[in-house]
This record gives structure tokens, sequence and C-alpha cells, in this order.
């Protein structure tokens, strides 16, 4: 079976699961719409973190960004930011479908096209950065986003904004969040392994493999950094704000910037699931989805020191993660040739 | 904000006050700092988790005034606690990531501190907390200076002094600098290097938590308040560069007058953005002067 038949598989697979998942049990759409965007966190994590060795830690500043740009464009098409933000949820403007619509549109491409823009900006100086440094950085810079937004009034400070409404009948919202989800962590899936078969893909793989060599090799690779990180910026910019209105209330430390939750949520995905494979986040992601759903309640807030628990063992003892650990033990499955001889002396060095 | 900046000019007592204040904090800043430095520069570990360990310290304070014990008192008895955890942490965790790659050590300690600030947050909730420690307020012409500030960096000082002395003369200081050298040499001249690995955690630990009992009397102390502590360590020793401990204790004092400033003149809304800009900044100034290294080289 070749690889490209196996993805496909794959992919009908994920399709099919999405679309029979909620008909057959219509209670858990929310949950799978969070599903689907933990899947689309974990993807455009990997393409820097696995693929291209920048571990960061703040991804999430881009879905923060692409949420309060949605925000802002969708009131401020009908309605004073200001006014509203100021008003702390008082004011209840009334949006109609069409309104709505528009709004909805128009503030999904401009979260994306902020989060692209946020990128592109401070890309080059953060990814100017290497290994920890990086790592830190972008941590800081999430913390420092968050709390710059917190206390920005325009944008309601720490209250926070309250969102459209959704117009039509209830219950239907959850089922249109979903659909885009859906949709958009598929078509994020089928864009960002489009983009690892192309040169650009070899280009990120050797910058992980030995940045300096890259460089002598005449790879721009600083280029190759900032494209890579505003792909992930894009899809996050445009998650965020799909998730800006599916929760219908945002505010900046637990919705916009949870760099606690989703922000580590996403790099634990990508490890438990094997970090620079394909479908290693994509199997992270769900597993981790699915235990934290079935367990979570049961843990009686004792679920975030579990949470910490799970990371270190995952880090620690387990740090390859499913499909790594399935890549050494079977590497023909995967495609991948192994020179006995030379895994043997590779071995045999590893051990000195 | 341009107000408050013409405030400092019309009232010149106040911008000393502020001055002050922030170098009482700075003596905290630079303990903390000094440790992360230790462990970075011994055994290549970034400890994420700094933060938190000043945190639990400052929650071990507080559980000592609520049994009537004084914050100064439980100080040393906080110092061989955290010495203890900070050993066991080290078997459990940094054992076994600290020659695996970089990343691996800055996320097993970011689950750590995630690990450590949850249950603090379970076992003595959200509150704000602060070990009431007494003292009352020195009166120096205009400027009110609160004793037990001065008293914690006289203790800070002690404590800095002791560490400093102990690395330079003890033979387990000797081992843990010759250990930072060159680990492998190290090791074949005798030295049990995983022991002083251990030791350098736990020392850590110890430091990190006698700060941290500091801070609970002079400050305050939240579960979450650790992340903001472990970004002032890693940007002092940004600042400064490992083993650069005269960088360490300015960088230190630097960041707590450069944290009383912003906190006023930005707002205190922005005080922890103040902090947090300034690491990102750090961070890019070490990153041209990368840039500047690299033309001189072509």
């Amino acid at each position: 079976m070749s690889a490209r038949s196996l993805d496909l598989k794959i992919y009908a697979f994920l399709i099919a699961v999405g679309i029979i998942g909620p008909l057959l049990v219509p209670s858990i759409t929310s949950q799978m719409a969070v599903m689907w965007l933990m899947v689309l966190m974990a993807v455009t994590w990997d393409m820097t973190g696995g693929q291209m060795g920048y571990n960061s830690l703040g991804n999430i500043t881009f879905f923060g960004l692409g949420m309060y740009a949605s925000a802002v464009v969708q009131i401020g098409l009908v309605y004073d930011v200001m006014e509203y933000t100021a008003s702390f949820g008082a004011i209840k403007v009334d949006f109609t479908v069409s309104q709505y619509w528009t709004g909805l549109v128009l503030g999904i491409g401009a979260g994306g096209a902020v989060a692209t823009v946020f990128a592109l900006v401070v890309g080059p100086f953060m990814l100017g950065l290497r290994g920890p440094y990086f790592a830190i950085g972008t941590l800081g810079l999430a913390v420092a986003v968050a709390e710059l937004i917190s206390g920005w009034r325009y944008v309601g400070g720490g209250s926070g904004i309250s969102m459209p409404i959704f117009p039509g009948e209830a219950g239907t919202g959850s089922i249109v969040f979903y659909v885009m989800f859906f949709v958009l962590a598929i078509v994020c899936h089928m864009v960002i392994r489009a983009v690892y078969r192309t040169r650009f893909g070899l280009a990120i793989n050797a910058i992980r493999d030995d940045e300096d060599k890259a460089e002598a090799m005449g790879i721009h690779t600083t280029r190759y950094k900032v494209m890579a990180w505003a792909i992930s910026a894009f899809f996050m910019g445009m998650a965020g704000a799909i998730f800006g209105n599916m929760s219908g209330f945002i505010e900046p430390l637990e919705v916009a910037f949870p760099t606690a939750t989703f922000g580590i949520f996403m790099v634990a995905m990508a490890l438990l699931g094997g970090k620079g494979t394909l479908w290693g986040p994509v199997l992270g992601a769900i597993l981790f989805h699915i235990v934290k759903e079935v367990t979570w309640t049961e843990l009686l807030g004792w679920q975030w020191v579990a949470l910490g628990a799970i990371i270190i063992l995952n880090i620690v003892y387990f740090q390859q993660g499913i499909l790594g650990w399935a890549q050494d033990r079977w590497p023909a499955l995967f495609g991948v040739t192994v020179d006995e001889k030379m895994s043997r002396t590779g071995q045999a060095e590893a051990a000195e | 904000m341009l107000d408050n900046i013409s405030i400092l000019f019309q009232a010149p007592i106040f911008a000393v006050d502020l001055l002050i204040q922030g170098l009482l904090i700075g003596g905290i800043f630079v303990l903390a700092a000094y440790g992360l430095a230790l462990v970075w520069g011994v055994m290549n570990v970034k400890n994420l988790a700094q933060g938190e360990l000043v945190i639990l310290g400052g929650y071990l304070a507080y559980q000592a005034t609520l049994w009537g014990i004084h914050p100064i008192v439980a100080l040393p008895v906080a110092f061989v606690l955290m010495f203890c955890f900070g050993w066991v942490i080290y078997l459990v965790i940094i054992k076994r990531v600290v020659d695996r790659d970089m990343f691996t050590s800055l996320l097993a300690t970011f689950g750590l501190s995630l690990l450590i600030q949850q249950s603090l947050n379970l076992v003595f909730g959200p509150e704000v907390r602060i070990a009431e420690a007494g003292f009352g307020t020195l009166i120096l012409g205009d400027l009110a200076i609160p004793v037990i500030r001065i008293v914690s960096l006289g203790l800070a000082a002690v404590l800095a002094v002791g560490i400093i002395l102990f690395m330079r003369n003890s033979r387990m200081g000797q081992a843990i600098r010759a250990t930072a050298q060159d680990p492998r040499a190290a090791r074949v001249l005798g030295i049990n290097t995983d022991r002083v690995y251990a030791f350098t955690y736990a020392l850590n630990a110890a430091i990190c938590g006698s700060a941290g009992v500091l801070v609970a009397m002079i400050w305050n102390i939240q579960p979450y308040y650790g992340l903001v502590h472990s970004i002032r360590s890693f940007i002092i020793v940004t600042a400064a560069g490992l083993g650069n401990l005269p960088g360490v204790i300015i960088a230190g004092f630097g960041l707590g007058v450069w944290e009383n400033y912003a906190g006023f003149v930005f707002g205190a809304e922005f005080a922890i953005a103040a902090v947090v800009a300034l690491l990102v900044g750090v961070l890019m100034v070490r990153l041209f002067q990368l840039y500047r290294v690299r033309q001189v080289v072509r």
C-alpha cells in the first residue's frame, strides 16, 4: 500500500467520522467541534515544532488575535466598538441575518489575515532566536499580548466582549460551527500535507536537521521559517475567529490566550501522537481529546494536576510519541528504509 | 501616561520612593535568577518551574504563619524542605532530561510548573495571600519604607553571600563548578556528576524557596503568579549571561526598579505586560548582538 493511498483512506475515514458522528449522536456536536479545533492546533503546531524544529510555546497568540480581530470586525460593521465594549454587554445589538453572516465571513477572514500579518511582522525577529530562547520568547510573546489586550479598553480590556448572537434556531448554531471547524481542520491538514511534499517541506526539514548547513547550502532560512509560521498563524487565526463566535463571549486570559490550556495542549497532543510525522498530531489530538472528555469531569479539580503529570510522563518517558514509536518499530510500514549496518553503528555510538 | 511622568518630575521624592522600593524587591529577583543561572550553567536545564518553586516556598511561609510561626523563623525550615523537594524532583524528572535536547528539559519543567501551580490552587485556593510578618514602617523625612522590606533585603544578602562562599570554598561547591566547566573531565577525575546535578537542582529549589518566603512577607503570593517569576529569572539571566554574578545582581536590581517605574507610568494593568515585553526586548537585543557577531565573521 503506497503512502498516498493510505493517506486518502485516512482522509476518507476522518471525513466519514466527521459526518456520521454528529448525525448519530447530536449531543456531542460541540465536543466534536472542539476535537477538530484540537486537531487543527496540533497539526499547525507540528509544522514549526515537529517539521522545522522550532518549538513554539506561543502559537496561541495567533488564536487570540484572530478571535479579537473577528470580534472587532463583526461588531464594528454595525456599531461603534468603543461604545459597545464600554457598556460591558449592556447594549444588545440586533444583527439582521444578512448582517450576521457578512460579519461572520469577514470576521473569519480578518482573523486569518491579522494573525498572518502579525506572524510576518514578528516572525523575522522571533525566529532569529534559537532553541530554548525561541520557546521562552514565544511564551513571553503570548503572555505579553494577552496582558496588553487585557489592558486595552477599546476591546473591552479584562472584562471581554460579548459576541453577536447566532440568528438561527437554538441548536443550529453549534452545527454550523461544527461544520466550520471540521472543514477548516481537514482543509488545513490537506494544505499542510501538500506543502510538505514540495521543496518547501524539504527546506523546513533541512532547517530542523541543521540550520547552519541549510543556510550554507543556499536556503533562505529566515524566509522559509517565517512562511511556515505564517501558514500556521493563518489557520490558527481563522480557528480563533470561529471559536470566539462559538463560545459567544471572549475575554483575554481564559478564552483568547489560554497559554496554560490550549497553548500547552497543542504541544502535548503533537508530542503524544509523534511530532514530525504527518498523522501523529491528528492521532494525538483525537486520543487526547477523547481521554480528556471522558475523564475530565471524574477528576474533580485534579484534572490540571493530571495534565501536568501527563506532560511530564510524555516528555520524560515517551518522547517519540505513538507514531514515532511505531516508526522505530516497523520502519517498512512508513516507507522508511533503514540501513542495518548504519543503524547498528549508530546505536553503538549512541550507547557510548 | 504623560501625566504620570510629569508627576515623577514634579514630586521627585515620589520617584526616589519608587526607586528604593524597586531596589528592595530586586534583591529577591536576584536570588531566583541566581538559582536559574546555576542550574542552567551546570546541567544545561532551562528550568521553567523556577517561579513555581518560589511560590511554593511562599506558601510554606504562609502555612507557617497560620500555625503562628513567624515567617522569618520559617525561612531556614523552608530552605531545608525545599532542598529535599528539589532532590526528589531531580530523581523523578530532571535526571532523565539532563542529557536530552534542550526543548525536552524546557517542556518537562513546564509540565512540572503546571503540576505545582494546580496543586497549590487546589490546596490553598486562588486567593492572593500574604505571610504577615509584623514590623512597622520606617519614616525618613518624606519617605515611608516598610521595615520588613529592608529586613528581607538583608536576609537575601546574607543568603546570597552564604551561597557564594559555599560555591567558592566547600568541596561540593568546587565539584559543582568543575562539572559546569567540563562534566566529562569531572567524571574522569572521580566526581560523581549525578550527585552534583542532584545537589545543584536541590540547592536551586532551596534558594527559590527562600526567595519565596521573602516574596510572601513583603509582597503577595497566588498559585498563578509563578510564571511571571520564571519570566523575571529568564530576563535577568539572559540579560546578564551565564556565570556572570555581578551581571545577575545588577540586572536583578534593574528589573525591580524597571517594574516599579513601569507599573506607575503605564498603570497597574500593564505591570505584567511591561515585564514580559522586557523579556522579548532582551531576547531581541541578544539577537542583534549575534547578528553583529555573524557580520564580523563574514
